[in-house]
């Protein structure tokens, strides 16, 4: 079992690859998101070639209404 | 361009700059928008909701990429450190995007900006090759330290976000009108059109709004009313308005030839 912490929430994997896998596993293809991992922005081109580890934070936004 | 707003290199020709909160639906909001006449649009960065997102329309289909240009915000941001981050992850968003509007708050009641953690940020940002347009109190030592720091515009608030209470210090704007060579645009605080009105009146360069035309009866409608009253109070300063007399009257007609009964 792998543990993220993803936007705030402990969530428990069975098995965690790439950030890119994890955009799959989430739901979240296709979508405009944009990643934090550990504090530092991944850029999409590194999506794929960003490994998760046991304790990753990530911080996953969206752009929505706001003033 | 006629009499463009020019913000960190690129002209405008709308003054109304209008946040994305608090409509009915998208839909809603892209009306609004349309009837502002508006170039520049807010939106806030957000934790994107995980496992309930399928199918949800995205509020970034409905702001076409030619028409507008988004100004991502750090609305809700309590530090420096926070906002900093949020915009790291907007320019990853919007695709190396760099015109950004900073906000850190310092009260969740009244939401007045911590200009600590503002002028802080700032610094970073600009540091960082962002385009910083500044929410700020409406004190013009701040305004001046942030505009030194290298923001490229300067938005003191008219009053509390989201108030509707219009400009409570025509004065203090002023002087930062006066002293600043990047454009002013008044954020937060405008309840109607008048408001927006006056603040164009003093000179400001601009003004941002969002719950003055969302939280109106008639949102799209309110919209419009923002478009005109920008539009007038800028003709208004341009035109230069007449002097007060205090305490005399001048009348606009002519002296002679009024008829009269009095004989002789």
């Amino acid at each position: 079992m792998t543990t993220l912490i993803i936007n705030g929430e402990t969530r428990q994997f069975d098995e965690i690859g790439t950030l890119d896998a994890l955009i799959d596993t989430l739901d979240l293809r296709g979508k405009r998101i944009a990643i934090e991992h550990n504090g530092e922005i991944v850029p999409r081109s590194q999506h794929a070639h960003t490994r998760l580890s046991d304790g990753d934070m990530l911080e996953v936004v969206v752009a929505v209404g706001g003033g | 361009m006629q009499d463009a707003l020019t913000i960190a290199g690129k002209s405008y020709q709308s003054r109304l700059l209008v946040g994305t909160g608090k409509y009915r639906d998208f839909q809603q909001t892209a009306d609004a928008l349309d009837a502002s006449g508006c170039e520049i649009v807010t939106v806030a960065i957000r934790r994107v909701n995980l496992g309930q997102t399928a199918g949800e329309p995205n509020l970034l289909d409905f702001l076409p990429k030619n028409r507008y240009t988004l100004l991502p915000n750090t609305a809700g941001c309590y530090s420096a450190d926070d906002a900093v981050r949020t915009l790291r992850l907007a320019r990853e968003l919007l695709d190396d995007h760099r015109l950004v509007k900073l906000e850190v708050l310092g009260d969740p009641n009244n939401l007045y900006p911590n200009m600590r953690e503002t002028l802080k940020a700032a610094e970073t940002l600009v540091k960082e090759g962002f385009d910083v347009m500044v929410y700020t109190s409406d004190d013009p030592i701040a305004a001046r330290e942030l505009e030194q720091i290298g923001c490229c515009a300067i938005m003191p608030l008219a009053s509390l976000i989201g108030s509707g209470m219009g400009i409570l210090n025509p004065w203090n704007l002023q002087l930062i009108i006066e002293q600043a060579k990047v454009p002013v645009l008044v954020d937060a605080g405008v309840g109607t059109a008048s408001d927006a009105a006056i603040g164009m009146e003093l000179g400001c360069d601009g003004v941002l709004m969002n719950t003055a035309i969302a939280a109106a009866q008639d949102p799209v409608r309110m919209a419009r009313a923002m478009k005109l009253a920008v539009e007038a109070g800028r003709e208004a300063h341009l035109a230069g308005r007449m002097p007060r007399r205090f305490y005399s009257a001048t009348p606009s007609s002519p002296l002679e030839g009024v008829i009269s009964s009095r004989k002789g």
